[in-house]
């Protein structure tokens, strides 16, 4: 076997010329999904997590349930019964005027992974807003912040350097689950690995797949440990 | 050190007129669950007053300036700072907060923001004070404590001492009225509780009413008017250093006396 025929059997350059462009496009999908439904759920998890830690019972049993749902059933049965299950209710979301959303499978796949990822984060935020010293809510009494202030400025950059780590790692899992978009129609990475690999047989399109995959994790991680040293830089 | 620091012009403090009571404290009553902290505590502080406070672990000197502060709520009793009731009205209560500075024993101050920032903070967002005018006033009180050539650091590049007396300038950047201190040295290291007590005396100097828990007796005969001696939530002495010290009248405040004063 020459080099030639080996390298064929992992990168050939016929292959590649037929459906690269196509594995571009899906790398920028799963790309757009991850960095949208994560920061969403960014946002919401922190409410979530705001909610749970709150003095009203209702909030925080409200959140607490919401959390336990999502954490406690697989991503892919929350898409199915987001895009078949509510789906399926057409007439009812044609008269509310929410049909567009609910037919669209990437509004839907947004959607759920928002809101799972919504959960996970909230018990990360949580646990590093808990990691604050008590001291700094004392200090930030006794100087008469206002609480929008004292949230903003002095408690959440401390507790966004705890948070950081199993942030990452949620991403890093986020990256990894949104595969099962391609479950419902989405070409993401793992949906143009699917087309091209049912077309060409080919195993070695799985491979390039899995190499994307890990480039994709390995540029979350090196801007991981950029932040991480920038949120730090005080405690150097 | 702080030797070396001259405090020519004085904080700027209006002159204290001690017929004004601004801190009026009336039956006041804290629990920590079962247990009775504050037992029926009646304490008048007048403008300019230094206050030592002193007693056992767990006899609530702590916790009765941390109700000054609001930092904690008595359950009995009445709080007036500057005539204003502080459980009566909440917006008035917060107002009031603001003329009170406080000094942590563990300095409190916000570990990722510089020292500067730490001083600036509360002035810019509390008062409105533009950010020139915030720097100006924080380079002013860290020169007055001595370390405004470590305004760029974060406080954990600070020894325990600086840090301290950076608490000190950060609270004084709100220019207060009242200045309480938990215990201002207990977390430093030997050689670092003098360079903060100099700061407190210079404090004191320029006439800003103090409440001071603190153990350190040199410095309460040297800056207090009244020591208050509490033990069991209640205050058992309240006499001038010299009284307390040489001739304390209870036996309790004896036996304390006898524990610490080596």
């Amino acid at each position: 076997m020459t080099f030639d025929d080996l390298l064929a059997m992992f990168v050939n350059p016929e292959l590649l010329e037929r459906y690269g462009p196509r594995f571009v496009d899906g790398l920028l999908v799963t790309g757009k999904l991850v960095a949208i439904s994560f920061t969403l759920g960014a946002v919401l998890g922190l409410l979530l997590a705001l909610a749970r830690m709150s003095k009203s019972q209702l909030l925080q049993r409200l959140a607490a349930g919401y959390i336990y749902f999502f954490r406690g059933s697989p991503l892919l049965a929350q898409l199915f019964l987001l895009y078949y299950g509510l789906g399926s209710l057409k007439s009812f979301w044609q008269d509310v005027g929410l049909w567009w959303f609910f037919r669209d499978a990437w509004f839907c796949t947004l959607l759920a992974f928002t809101l799972n990822t919504a959960a996970y984060q909230a018990e990360i935020f949580r646990g590093s807003l808990l990691a604050v010293a008590p001291g700094q809510y004392e200090a930030a009494k006794a100087l008469s912040l206002k609480r929008s202030t004292t949230f903003f400025k002095v408690i959440l950059p401390q507790s966004l350097i705890v948070a950081i780590g199993p942030l990452g790692n949620e991403l890093i899992l986020m990256i990894k689950a949104s595969a099962i978009a391609s479950l419902v129609t989405i070409y993401d990475l793992m949906g143009v690995t699917k087309l091209a690999f049912s077309r060409s047989f080919d195993f070695q399109i799985y491979l390039w797949a899995a190499v994307l995959y890990l480039l994709i994790v390995e540029i979350v991680r090196r801007s991981l440990k950029h932040i991480e040293a920038r949120l730090g830089r005080h405690l150097r | 050190m702080t030797a070396s620091l001259s405090l020519a012009t004085p904080l700027p403090v209006a002159q204290p007129d001690p017929r004004n009571v601004v801190v009026n404290i009336q039956g006041l009553n804290k629990y920590y669950g079962e247990f009775h902290v504050l037992r029926d505590i009646d304490l008048t502080v007048h403008e300019g007053e230094r206050i030592v406070l002193c007693g056992p672990s767990g006899s609530g000197k702590s916790t009765l300036i941390r109700c000054i502060n609001q930092l904690e709520v008595a359950e009995k009793g009445s709080i007036r700072v500057y005539d204003t009731d502080l459980a009566a009205n909440h917006r008035a209560a917060a107002q009031v907060r603001s003329e009170i500075g406080m000094v942590f024993q563990h300095f409190n101050l916000f570990p990722h923001m510089s020292v500067l920032d730490n001083c600036t903070l509360a002035p810019m967002s509390v008062r409105g004070l533009s950010r020139q005018e915030a720097e100006e006033r924080a380079r002013f009180y860290l020169n007055k404590v001595g370390i405004e050539n470590q305004a760029g650091k974060y406080p954990s590049q600070l020894s325990g001492g600086q840090q301290q007396r950076v608490a000190i300038a950060r609270a004084l950047c709100m220019k207060p009225k009242i200045m309480l201190f938990d215990e201002p040295t207990s977390a430093l290291d030997p050689e670092m509780v003098a360079e903060v007590l100099d700061v407190l005396v210079k404090l004191a100097d320029t006439g800003m009413t103090m409440l001071c828990v603190t153990h350190e007796m040199g410095f309460a005969r040297q800056v207090a008017q009244r020591v208050l001696f509490l033990d069991g939530g209640q205050v058992i002495e309240d006499s001038p250093p010299e009284a307390f010290f040489n001739n304390p009248q209870s036996a309790r405040a004896k036996g304390f006396l006898a524990q610490i004063l080596h």
